[in-house]
């Protein structure tokens, strides 16, 4: 709060609007006075919001929750580009002072078939939820909490389970894929075990499990874009759904079950 | 949908693994065919003698029934995962952007530069293979005279011109489909990747130009 920038911005909103999950939706147009520099993407909205109720509309529905980077709520196709233009950042960490006055801009939802829209901009991630429980834990029973250096893990090893593990599961991959796959949601969640001692004893059968669930929710194929690489808030790496498919194809002929 | 039980064997991964196998195999008879294609250069007995040493070996029909096998899982796996990946995605967006970071021309121009191919494909096979036949004795042997086809051929601009954008296109193609194999099956490492790109590109510049050459240096063949 407080910065120095005392220049407001007038915005030309192109926002998509549907009231439920049946209605068909459309793009609406808002124009936005005094808008902060210094704002936040969502601060924005909320501002529009206050404007929207006030003049006794409805307001916008949008997914928010910590608005510090790191719950995976929020989402938002920003002109065109998963959590708009700023390379690893969401859309609550994005900042207005990225765009110019008189800008238009365009803001949509997630686009896939397994997240459908909700209201607004809001979509159902559910989908994510079902991958999570079709593999994505640990079944084996490891104990009680060890002792710090019981296991030794290297620190390359570590490192790439963090990066895996950095996956918010804001579904920005999907919504940038151009054959909307999850492929790159999964593959973080894949490795972030498979990378681990405790996770590695199920890494091929969950690889498996994890990628029939994603087929059977209807995400599409990975066709090596890296679009999804490019526009993580996360910086996931594509090396990740390498891993996986090595895993898929050790779980075919070695999975236990 | 299909049941979970009939889709482990061929999800998305191995569907992936199956274009990228078959792709790499296609790019291996391009590689073969055009090295094959430099006894142009030398001369008509040169060519005649390498076709000639081709089609009356009687492997041939395995070889090409064999080829044919692998054009058809290409093709038919590419339109199943273009249809699943249309339905993936039921509502497009109003405005889309890639980031310049991912997406490259060649990645997302696939569907299209594959098309092309086996458009030319077809077409060259009934101009050249199924084209004029003419023979000719080399050395006592009486074979088709392949090389008189092939220049007569590109005698017509429209060839050349047709075949130089569809080389083009194919160049196109395996310059993302190469590459795209190895990290299907998993081969992906921070150390090698890079030059794996790298002998994409070059490969897809090959094939381009390579092709293009030989087009061109018929024409200009028959022209003396």
């Amino acid at each position: 709060m407080g910065g120095n920038s005392t220049d407001t911005m007038s915005l030309k909103l192109k926002i998509w609007r549907q009231k439920n999950s049946k209605d068909k939706g459309g793009m609406v147009d808002y124009t936005l006075d005094g808008v902060s520099p210094d704002m936040s993407f969502l601060e924005m909205l909320d501002v529009l919001n206050t404007k929207l109720i006030t003049e006794k509309g409805d307001s916008i529905a949008f997914d928010h929750d910590c608005r510090e980077g790191i719950c995976g709520m929020c989402s938002l196709m920003i002109n065109g580009q998963a959590h708009g233009p700023q390379a690893n950042t969401t859309t609550c960490q994005l900042h207005m002072r990225k765009f110019k006055n008189g800008d238009e801009i365009v803001i949509e939802p997630w686009r896939a078939k397994s997240f459908p829209v909700v209201k607004d901009l809001m979509v159902d991630r559910s989908a994510f939820d079902k991958i999570m429980a079709a593999g994505g834990y640990v079944n084996v029973n490891t104990g009680n909490a060890p002792d710090g250096n019981a296991i030794l893990i290297g620190q390359g090893d570590a490192e790439l389970a963090m990066d895996a593990a950095a996956c918010i599961g804001c579904g920005a991959c999907v919504a940038s894929c151009k054959n909307a796959s999850a492929m790159l949601f999964v593959s973080a969640k894949v490795s972030q075990l498979a990378l681990l001692p405790q996770g590695q004893v199920e890494a091929e059968s969950r690889a498996l499990a994890m990628v029939d669930k994603m087929d059977e929710l209807g995400f599409g194929n990975c066709t090596n874009e890296a679009e999804c690489e490019a526009q993580c808030p996360k910086g996931i790496k594509l090396d990740n759904i390498a891993r996986m498919n090595r895993g898929v194809v050790k779980g075919l002929f070695a999975a236990r079950k | 949908m299909s049941s979970k039980s009939s889709c482990s064997f061929l999800n998305s991964v191995v569907k992936k693994q199956i274009m990228g196998v078959s792709g790499l195999l296609l790019c291996g008879f391009v590689l073969t065919h055009l090295l094959g294609n430099m006894t142009l250069f030398i001369g008509s007995d040169a060519f005649n003698k390498y076709s000639y040493a081709l089609t009356s070996n009687p492997l041939i029909y395995f070889a090409e029934a064999g080829l044919l096998a692998i054009f058809l899982v290409h093709i038919l796996m590419a339109i199943k995962l273009v249809i699943e990946n249309n339905a993936a995605r039921p509502v497009q967006y109003y405005t889309r952007k890639h980031s310049g970071r991912g997406s490259t021309f060649a990645s997302s121009t696939m569907p299209i530069s594959g098309v092309l191919t086996l458009i030319f494909l077809v077409i060259h096979i009934l101009g050249l293979k199924f084209g004029t036949h003419y023979e000719t004795e080399v050395h006592g042997v009486v074979m088709r005279d392949i090389y008189k086809t092939t220049i007569e051929y590109f005698q017509d601009p429209l060839h050349v011109l047709f075949y130089i954008i569809a080389v083009t296109s194919l160049g196109v193609h395996v310059s993302h489909g190469f590459w795209s194999a190895f990290q299907s099956l998993g081969w992906n490492h921070p150390k090698y990747m890079p030059k794996i790109k790298l002998a994409a590109t070059a490969f897809g510049i090959l094939v381009s130009v390579g092709f293009s050459a030989l087009a061109v240096f018929c024409y200009f063949q028959g022209a003396k």
